[in-house]
Parts: C-alpha cells; structure tokens; sequence
C-alpha cells in the first residue's frame, strides 16, 4: 500500500495495477473480478448491523450465493426493495476479494405482493430462502439454482406453485450432489407404475417391486411421473420426498435439523390434507 | 487531555442511536457547558424515569402506573385489542386518536433467520387475554413485511380456536401518496384490495 493511489478506491486499484502489471494481463483481469461485480440477485436474507445498514445475501446469477453489506436500510428508498424473495440488480465492491463488501441494489421485481396475504405461499418463500441461504456454498456459481428460483418466485403469483416448489427443491437436492433418479425402478428396471423411492438410493421403485417394503418407502407423486395435476396430499408427499433427502443427506451433515420455515410449510400442509 | 470521567460520558452516550463517538463529544461538552440548566435536570430525569417507569403487566406498555394508563381506562372498548410490535407503535397508533381498545405490543416479530419464535414473543399471554377477557376482535398492526406479516399470520392460527375475528391493517396507497412514485410491490398490493368506490 506505498502507493496512495491504492487507498483510493478500486478504480484507482484497478489503473495502478494496470500500470505496474501490464505486462500480467491475466492478473489484472482477475484483480478486476475480484473488486467488483454487476449480477442480477434475489434476496435470500437480510440482517440489520449497525444503526442504519445491514447484511444482505443474494443469490446472484454468476457469483452464486454472495453476501455484502448496504447502507441504509430503513431509507425510504430501500424499504420495499430489501425483501426476501426480491429480484434485483446488484453492484457490489470491496477493495480485496476476501472482504465482506458493499453492494448498491435496485428492485427489479417485487413478489412480496403475490405471498404476503397467503400463509402458504409466505411459508414456502420463507423456506426456499432459507434453504438455498443455508445449503449453497458461498461465491459459487449455481446458474440452475438461481434459474429455478426464479420460475419458482414467478410461479407464485399462479396455483402451480406448489409443484413449482417440489421440482426447485429436487433441483437443489441435484445440485448439491443428491440427485434423484425418478425416472426408471431400481429393483426391476421398468418405468411404469412407479408409486415409491427408495429413502436410501433415492430412486423410484415400481408398485410390484415395492409391494413388501412399502411401510419404509416414500411415496412418489404422480405430478413427479409428469402427471399435470395433484392434490394436497400430492404435495405433502412431495414435501415429504423431498424433505427426508434434505435432512439425512444435507442438514444432518452439520447436525442440525431442517430449518423452522421448512418444517412449518410440512406441517400447513399435513393440516390441509387432514381439514 | 481528556479526564477519565469525561471518556466515561462519551461512551455512554455515544452507545445511544443515532451517535457516534464524535457527536457523543459535542454532546458531552454542551451538556458540560450547560451543567446546571440541562446536566443535572437531565441526570435527575432520568434516574427519576429509570426508578418509576415499569412495563405493563397487561399488554407490555411503558408507564409510570401498573396496569398502564391504556388499560386502567375503563372507558376504552374492551371488545378490541390492537396488536403491535412495539412500543413506538402503540404511541403511533395512539397519536391518531382513531383506536379506542386496548392494546398488545408482542416486543418483536417472528424471524427464523434471528431464532425468535413464538415464546421469545408475548404471543401466549396474547392469546390468555383473548380468552380469559370479552375481547371479539383482535386488530392486527404489524408491518407489512414478510416478518410481520409471518407473525400475523401465527396470530390469526393461534387464535382460530377462540371464536375472535382477527383483522389487519390493509396494505396500499398512503394519504397523499402518488402512484407514479410507488413501489411495485405496494401498489401490486394496493389493486389487490381495491374496494367499490
């Protein structure tokens, strides 16, 4: 830091490195990355520090799942945009990759509208939030996630979104390693009448096939066999599914239980199916 | 040089909102300056405050009397409790004038994120006044946010089994607000709760 120019800011970061290792044009590409980025994100949480600023996480395009700090949270400007499950445009900086950094956000859309009056809906925002804040390393890009996400923020303002939900959490379990294999039975091979999955494999198991374990096996919607319409109980099988892979292989590995909105949005759901 | 007990002054007060350590100096030197028409009066104010301002055993108001005056009013609706996150928010709702039961502030919101769940929250004493009292309706106030409104949605649940309709506050355009100013998700709301003019 003997140069002044360097405590300056990272665009005179960026001209002294260019002047000194010109000749390293690599290096001076990766300086750059690591100072700054412009991605679009979604708002995955946000903790007050401070008076007036927080800790926001997004889960950005590009950069993944990035935290940075912003200023002025309770602005009037920035009360309706610092919502989680909120699209937005992201500019964040920091004068050394391993800083926390600050971003500089603008609401591209705002989905608060389509969940705020439904418990549901508000629950399984809540949870999709948390798990991929949760789960998903961080500054490691996961475009499908992000992808996914999104069609299943847009999704809410429509009544798909509960299959919408169980499709982004299969998608999560896929890129965290855990894929499921619905596709075929791992007992026969067939790919018909398949109603179980096997809690260890995560693979689908055929009626015939599963008829003597089907006490220990998990029930596999058929809105997850391509069928275009469910029930309640679909989704809570669905839930269910999903959930058991999410514990035994993701969350049990920190020792820690599913997250509380997760479990609400389980438990809403068994209480529909039995109302 | 600064003395001991000055250093003291300004650590105590720059830890209040809105100073900083600077500000807390410039605090610290008015109110040294002004020693006998503002230091003293402002250090027995506060001592005084601090010795006889309690929380309400009833809806956790600040007060100088126990039950607050809020509920020691026997003229108030008994019929209605209005449910806030805080304090700031009962004196807001009380400026207007326009709410004449009784009010609850919960001390919070609902946060998965932050770990605070129902029991950190007044919410069980809640739901004890609502059946122990003549209450029918139970006003919702919290902010229009996912925390608040995770939390008045918890509410409405726990309170289903009690036979009291519980209502909140609508959500959409403020007086004097201009559409071309708000944002989307306000005003995505405002046309969801349209009503017939």
């Amino acid at each position: 830091m003997s140069d002044p120019g360097l405590r300056r800011g990272y665009v005179s970061a960026d001209r002294t490195a260019a002047s000194h290792l010109a000749f390293i044009p690599a290096f001076y590409y990766v300086i750059r990355i690591m100072l700054s980025f412009e991605d679009t994100g979604i708002i995955l949480s946000l903790r007050p520090h401070g008076e007036n600023g927080g800790v926001v996480t997004l889960l950005t395009r590009a950069h993944g799942r990035a935290a940075g700090y912003v200023y002025g949270i309770s602005s009037s400007r920035l009360r309706g945009t610092l919502e989680i499950g909120n699209v937005v445009s992201a500019s964040w900086q920091a004068k050394s990759h391993d800083q926390l950094g600050t971003y500089t956000l603008e609401l591209d859309e705002s989905h608060t509208a389509d969940v705020l009056s439904d418990p549901v809906r508000l629950t399984a925002l809540q949870s999709a939030c948390v798990l991929a804040d949760k789960t998903l390393p961080e500054r490691e890009s996961h475009p499908g996630v992000f992808e996914g996400m999104r069609a299943l923020l847009a999704s809410f303002a429509t009544d798909v979104w509960p299959a919408a939900y169980i499709y982004w959490e299969i998608g999560l379990l896929k890129e965290l390693g855990f894929g499921l294999d619905l596709t075929r039975c791992v007992a026969t091979g067939t790919n018909e009448n398949l109603i179980y999955v096997s809690p260890r494999s995560g693979c689908a198991v055929s009626a015939g096939a599963g008829e003597e374990y089907k006490d220990r096996l998990l029930h596999l919607p058929p809105f997850l066999r391509g069928e275009a319409r469910f029930e309640n109980e679909d989704i809570l099988h669905g839930l269910q599914l999903t959930g058991h892979f999410l514990l035994h292989r993701v969350f049990s590995l920190a020792n820690t239980n599913l997250p509380e909105p997760r479990l609400r949005l389980e438990e809403k759901y068994g209480r529909l199916v039995k109302a | 040089m600064i003395g001991t007990e000055i250093e003291h002054l300004i650590k105590l007060l720059s830890r209040l909102p809105g100073l900083g350590p600077r500000s807390a100096r410039r605090v610290a030197l008015h109110l040294l300056k002004n020693r006998e028409s503002l230091m003293l009066p402002l250090a027995q104010g506060l001592a005084r405050a601090a010795d006889v301002i309690e929380e309400c055993p009833s809806c956790h108001n600040l007060d100088t009397v126990k039950p607050c005056s809020v509920c020691a009013n026997p003229s108030r609706d008994a019929t209605q409790i209005c449910v806030v996150e805080d304090i700031s928010d009962l004196w807001a709702i009380e400026k207007t004038g326009s709410f004449k039961g009784y009010y609850h502030v919960l001390g919070g919101t609902l946060s998965a994120l932050d770990g605070i769940g129902p029991e950190d929250l007044s919410i069980p004493h809640l739901v004890r006044r609502a059946k122990e009292g003549a209450v029918r309706e139970v006003i919702v106030a919290l902010n229009a946010t996912i925390d608040g409104q995770t939390t008045a949605h918890y509410i409405a649940d726990c309170l289903q089994a009690c036979n009291i309709a519980v209502t909140q506050l609508a959500h959409g355009v403020p007086i004097g607000g201009q559409i071309d100013y708000l944002d989307d998700g306000t005003l995505a709301t405002a046309l969801k709760s349209r009503k017939a003019v």
